[in-house]
C-alpha cells in the first residue's frame, strides 16, 4: 500500500508540476483579472507539490527531522510571497512564484540527497532573500549605476584575479575564495557586475571605439576564467556579450563575429587544454572510459533513463551514484527519482523566467536598463542550458550548476540578485506607468 | 499634404534604436525556445528509443532495484523450453532454478552471487515486466510482485546436451552458431559446475586448483590454435598470391629442418609431394612453415587484426581478446612457428567460430547474438531482434576459395570423421602442442552443408590428442543431429 502511494504522488506530482507550468505561459496573454487567478492557483500547486514530496520523504525513511525542517522551508516560502507583495506592491507575481517554485524544488531534492546539506542551503537561501530584498528599491532609486561602468570591471576583474591567484581548486577547476570558513565563489557575483559594466558601456555610446573598449575587457573577463579552468562560466559570459553587444548594436555583423570568434576560441581551447579535451572525449564516447572519464556522465544517464518519464520516485533511485550530483547533475537526481517529466517542467519554468525577463527588457525605454536586463536574462538562461544539456550529454558537460536548484551558497544569493534586479526594473517600468495614468 | 508630415511619416517607417533591439531581442527568445525544444526532443528520444540499451548495464547498479517490484523472468531455449525460473521456496524466499542444472552452466550462467551470462545479458529485460497496466496496480496493491519479461534465447536444448554429451568429462569448448544469421546455438564449456545453489558451492568451486570451472572457455578460454590457425596463413598467401596459388608445389620430407631447429607434421608423416590444397587438407607443417616463411610480415599482422585478432570481438558476452603478436621484425622461427598456429599466437573458440562462420557466409560476419526476443510473463512479444551484419572479414572469392579448401579437407584430408552420405561439410583440424610432455589440444573448427551452411562449429578438448580424431567426431555428432532433425521436420 505504501509502494502504491509512493508510486502513485509521482504522477500526481507531475501532473500538478505541469499544471503549474501550464499556468505560467497562459499568464503571458490575459487580463489582469484572471492572471491572478492563475497565478494564485500556482501557489496552490506549488504548495502541494512541496507537502506531497515531504510526505513521501517521510513514509520512505521515518525521519522525524523532516517535520521541523518541512514546516521551515513553507513558512519560508509563505513569508517570501505574502512580505514581498506586502512590501513590493507593483513586483511581478509570476516571477516571484517561479523563484519560490525553483526554490522548492531544490528544497525537496537537496533534503533527499543529504539533509545536512539542504539545512546549510535552507539557512543560505533566507538570508539571500532578506539580503537580496533592497535590490528593487536601490534599483528604482539610483539612476547613478549607469555612471559606474569602470567601478564593475574593477571589481569584477579584481575578484576573478584573485580567485585566480588564491583559488582553491575543486574537480580541476579554481572556482572559490576562502573566506575564514567560508567558501566564496566569486565568478557568481562577477556575473552581476559583468552585465552591469557592459550595459553601462553600451549606454554610454555604442560607436566604434567604445565597443573595442568593452570587447577588449569583456575578453579579459573570459580569459582569466579560462585559465582558472572555469569554463562553464566563461562560456557563459562571452555568450552574454555576444548577445549584449547585438541588441546594443541591432547590427548583425556583431553577431557573426562574435560565434566565428566564439568557435576558433572552442577549437583552440580544445587544443590547447588537456581537460577540455577529456571533457569532449567523454561527452563523445563515456562508454569507453565507463570508469573513470565516462563515469559521471554514463552515471547520470543510467539515473535518468532508469527513472524515466515518471521517474522511480523519492528515494528509490541511486542518484547518489552520480558525482557531484547535488551540485552540476542536481537535474539528473531530480529526473531519476520525480520523473523527466516533471524535470522537463523545471525546465519549461525556467525557460518562462527568461522569457519575462525579455518581456522586461522589451519594456524598459532606458537602453542602460534594457540591456542589464537582458544580459541577466541572457545569463541564466545559458546557464540553465548548459546544466542541463551537460546531464543528458547533448552537449559536452561544463560544470555549471542549474540556479534555484543546486547546491551552493554564492549561487542562490547571486542568482536572487539577479531575480531581485529585474524585478526592480519591472517595478520601475509598471510605476511609471500607473503615475502616467494618474495624471502626473 | 504638408511636407513636414510627410517628413514625419518617414521617420515612423524607420525604426528607433529600441525597436531595433527589441526585435532582436525577440529573434534572441526564438532561438533560446528553439534550443531548449532542440534539448527536449533530443530527451524524449533517448527516453523513447535508446534508453532501454543505455541503462541495461552492469555499471548500473539501479537495475537490482527493480527485483524488490519485479519477479525475475524466465530464460527460454529456442524452442521454449525453461532454462532458467524463479520459483518461490516453502519459507516464502525467491530462489532461481536452473532445471538442466549444470547443462547451461556457462552461457545462462548465474544471478545469485554477482550475475554472468545470459543473467547478465538480459538482466534488464528480466527485471521489466509489460503485463498489462492494471494488472500491475493490482499486484501493486495487494503487495505481490509482478512478473518479469521472459527472454527467449537462440539456444538449442538436443543441440547443447549432444555438445556436452561428446565433450564428456574432457575439458574444453564447444559452439555452435547459424552462420548466414549469427544465431548462437549452443555453447558448452568444460568443466562445468550446477548453477542451482551456486553460493552455496562457490567457495569450493574458485578453491579447485587447474580447474577453473567458472570460466566460459568458449569465450574466454585462449588456446594455441595449432592447424585450425592455417585457415589465416592460407587466407594471407591467397591474398598474396591471386593468380598463382594453385602453382604451389611442395616436397614434404615428414620434417623440416631450418638452422638448428627441426619441425616436424603431426606424428612424422611423410605427405610426399604437396599442392597448396593437399597441403592444407593434410594439415602439412613443413609445407605451411616453408610457406609462412615467404609472407609479408606486415601483410600477415594486417590480416590477423582484419580478422579480430588483438581486437573487440563483437560479443555480448565476457570474452577475451585473441592474441597475434608476431612483429616485422620476428625471427624465422617464430614465423615458422606462428605460420602452423603454434608460437605466440593464442585465440578463444569463439573467435575461431567467428572466422569460420565468416568464411560459410560468403565472407560476411554476422554478429553473435543469444536473445531471440523478449515476451511479457503471458508470451506476448515485447521486442524482437534481427540479425545483423559485422561486417566482411573477406571478400567473396577468399570465402569462396577457403570454403573449397575446407570441403576437401573433410572429403579426401585430415577431416575424414565428417565424411557422410547424408549431408556435405567442411573444416579444419588442428592438434596444437601447448607444453612438452603433455597430449595436444585437439580443435576442429567447420560447416555443414558446404553448398548452403547452416550450422557453423567449433570444437576444443583439451589434451584430446588429434584434431581429427578426436574434436572432429564431436562436430559429426552436432552436424548429424542439427541437418537431421531439421529434415525429419
Amino acid at each position: 500500500m505504501e509502494g502504491l502511494i509512493v508510486g502513485a504522488s509521482n504522477y500526481v506530482t507531475i501532473l500538478m508540476a505541469a499544471m503549474y507550468t501550464y499556468w505560467n505561459f497562459r499568464c503571458f496573454g490575459v487580463d489582469e483579472e484572471r492572471r491572478d487567478r492563475y497565478l494564485k492557483r500556482q501557489n496552490r500547486m506549488m504548495f502541494l507539490i512541496h507537502f506531497l514530496s515531504f510526505s513521501v520523504m517521510f513514509l520512505k525513511t521515518g525521519d522525524e527531522r523532516l517535520f521541523p525542517f518541512y514546516g521551515a522551508q513553507a513558512a519560508f516560502l509563505w513569508c517570501f510571497l505574502a512580505l514581498y507583495g506586502k512590501c513590493y506592491r507593483s513586483r511581478c507575481k509570476l516571477l516571484a512564484n517561479n523563484m519560490c517554485f525553483l526554490l522548492s524544488v531544490g528544497f525537496i531534492i537537496l533534503t533527499r540527497l543529504s539533509f545536512d546539506k539542504a539545512i546549510r542551503q535552507f539557512g543560505i537561501t533566507v538570508c539571500s532573500a532578506v539580503a537580496a530584498w533592497l535590490i528593487p528599491f536601490v534599483i528604482r532609486r539610483m539612476w547613478q549605476l549607469s555612471r559606474m561602468a569602470w567601478v564593475y570591471a574593477a571589481v569584477g576583474l579584481g575578484l576573478l584575479a584573485a580567485v585566480y591567484v588564491a583559488g582553491d581548486a575543486s574537480y580541476g577547476a579554481q572556482l572559490s575564495l576562502k573566506l575564514g570558513e567560508v567558501a566564496v565563489q566569486p565568478s557568481e557575483f562577477v556575473k552581476i557586475t559583468f552585465v552591469f559594466f557592459v550595459s553601462a558601456m553600451f549606454y554610454k555610446s555604442t560607436d566604434r571605439r567604445q565597443i573595442i573598449v568593452t570587447s577588449a575587457v569583456a575578453a579579459l573577463h573570459v580569459v582569466v576564467l579560462v585559465l582558472s579552468k572555469d569554463l562553464g562560466s566563461g562560456l557563459i559570459f562571452f555568450v552574454t556579450y555576444v548577445f549584449m553587444v547585438f541588441v546594443a548594436t541591432s547590427d548583425w555583423i556583431y553577431l557573426v563575429l562574435g560565434f566565428a570568434g566564439g568557435c576558433g576560441a572552442s577549437v583552440a581551447a580544445w587544443k590547447l587544454f588537456a581537460h577540455v579535451q577529456a571533457r569532449v572525449i567523454a561527452w563523445r564516447d563515456p562508454w569507453a572510459d565507463i570508469d573513470n572519464r565516462g563515469y559521471q556522465i554514463t552515471q547520470s544517464l543510467f539515473a535518468i533513463g532508469t527513472g524515466s518519464w515518471f521517474g522511480l520516485g523519492l528515494y528509490q533511485g541511486m542518484p547518489g551514484k552520480i558525482p557531484v550530483v547535488e551540485k552540476d547533475f542536481v537535474l539528473a537526481a531530480v529526473s531519476e527519482e520525480m520523473g523527466a517529466l516533471f524535470a522537463m517542467c523545471v525546465l519549461f519554468i525556467c525557460l518562462g523566467c527568461f522569457i519575462q525577463f525579455m518581456m522586461v527588457a522589451c519594456e524598459m525605454e532606458a537602453m542602460f536598463y534594457k540591456l542589464v536586463a537582458l544580459g541577466l536574462g541572457v545569463e541564466y538562461i545559458v546557464q540553465v542550458f548548459l546544466t542541463a544539456g551537460g546531464v543528458t550529454k547533448f552537449i559536452p558537460s561544463t560544470g555549471v550548476t542549474l540556479p534555484l536548484i543546486s547546491y551552493g551558497g554564492s549561487s542562490v544569493l547571486c542568482t536572487f540578485i539577479l531575480f531581485s534586479v529585474v524585478q526592480g526594473l519591472y517595478m520601475l517600468k509598471r510605476e511609471e506607468e500607473e503615475d502616467y495614468e494618474a495624471g502626473y | 499634404m504638408r511636407p513636414d508630415i510627410k517628413r514625419e511619416k518617414r521617420r515612423k517607417r524607420e525604426k528607433t534604436p529600441k525597436q531595433k533591439a527589441d526585435r532582436s531581442i525577440l529573434g534572441l527568445v526564438y532561438l533560446i525556445v528553439a534550443l531548449f525544444l532542440g534539448l527536449m526532443g533530443y530527451v524524449g528520444y533517448f527516453l523513447a528509443v535508446s534508453r532501454e540499451d543505455v541503462i541495461n548495464n552492469s555499471y548500473n547498479a539501479r537495475l537490482d532495484n527493480f527485483s524488490k517490484t519485479v519477479e525475475r523472468g524466465k530464460i527460454l531455449s529456442s524452442d521454449g523450453t525453461v532454462l532458467a525460473v524463479t520459483e518461490e521456496a516453502e519459507d516464502g524466499s525467491e530462489v532461481r532454478r536452473y532445471p538442466f542444472g549444470p547443462l547451461f552452466s556457462h552461457v545462462v550462467g548465474y544471478s545469485a552471487r554477482g550475475k554472468t551470462g545470459l543473467e547478465a545479458l538480459g538482466n534488464f529485460y528480466l527485471l521489466t515486466s509489460h503485463t498489462n497496466p492494471v494488472s500491475q496496480i493490482g499486484e501493486a496493491l495487494t503487495g505481490r510482485k509482478n512478473p518479469g519479461d521472459q527472454v527467449v534465447t537462440t539456444l538449442d536444448v538436443r543441440l547443447q546436451q549432444a555438445a556436452s554429451d561428446a565433450l564428456g568429462d574432457k575439458k574444453g569448448a564447444v559452439v555452435a552458431m547459424e552462420p548466414a544469421s549469427g544465431r548462437v546455438l549452443a555453447m558448452v564449456s568444460k568443466p562445468d559446475f550446477d548453477p542451482n545453489g551456486i553460493a552455496d558451492i562457490w567457495d569450493s568451486i574458485v578453491s579447485e586448483e587447474g580447474q577453473a570451472r567458472l570460466v566460459n572457455r568458449a569465450t574466454q578460454g585462449l588456446y594455441p590454435p595449432g592447424s585450425t590457425f592455417k585457415i589465416i596463413t592460407l587466407l594471407e598467401y591467397l591474398r598474396e598470391h591471386p593468380e598463382d596459388y594453385d602453382q604451389y608445389q611442395f616436397d614434404c620430407q615428414g620434417k623440416i629442418t631450418y638452422g638448428d631447429y627441426t619441425l616436424r607434421c603431426y606424428h612424422g608423416t611423410v605427405h610426399g609431394s604437396q599442392t597448396l590444397k593437399e597441403a592444407f587438407g593434410n594439415s602439412c607443417n613443413g609445407a605451411f612453415a616453408s610457406l609462412g616463411l615467404e609472407l609479408d610480415k606486415k601483410g600477415m599482422a594486417d590480416t590477423a587484426g582484419q580478422l579480430l585478432f588483438n581486437g573487440e570481438q563483437p560479443l555480448s558476452l565476457a570474452y577475451s581478446k585473441s592474441r597475434f603478436s608476431m612483429g616485422e621484425d620476428a625471427p624465422d622461427w617464430e614465423v615458422l612457428q606462428t605460420a602452423i598456429g603454434q608460437g605466440l599466437t593464442q585465440m578463444t573458440p569463439m573467435h575461431c567460430l567467428m572466422v569460420t562462420a565468416a568464411i560459410a557466409n560468403g565472407g560476411t560476419l554476422m554478429n553473435p547474438y543469444f536473445i531471440e526476443r523478449v515476451e511479457n510473463a503471458f508470451g506476448e512479444p515485447v521486442k524482437s531482434f534481427e540479425p545483423t551484419v559485422y561486417g566482411s572479414l573477406m571478400d567473396g572469392e577468399e570465402a569462396r576459395i577457403l570454403r573449397d579448401m575446407m570441403a576437401w579437407v573433410v572429403t579426401d584430408g585430415t577431416g575424414s570423421a565428417l565424411r557422410t552420405e547424408a549431408y556435405t561439410a567442411a573444416g579444419k583440424t588442428g592438434s596444437a602442442e601447448f607444453e612438452t610432455g603433455k597430449e595436444t589440444h585437439a580443435w576442429f573448427t567447420g560447416f555443414a552443408p558446404v553448398e548452403n551452411p547452416r550450422i557453423a562449429v567449433t570444437v576444443v578438448v583439451e589434451e584430446g590428442g588429434s584434431g581429427g580424431q578426436t574434436a572432429a567426431p564431436v562436430a559429426r555428432q552436432l552436424f548429424d543431429l542439427y541437418l537431421g532433425q531439421a529434415d525429419g521436420e
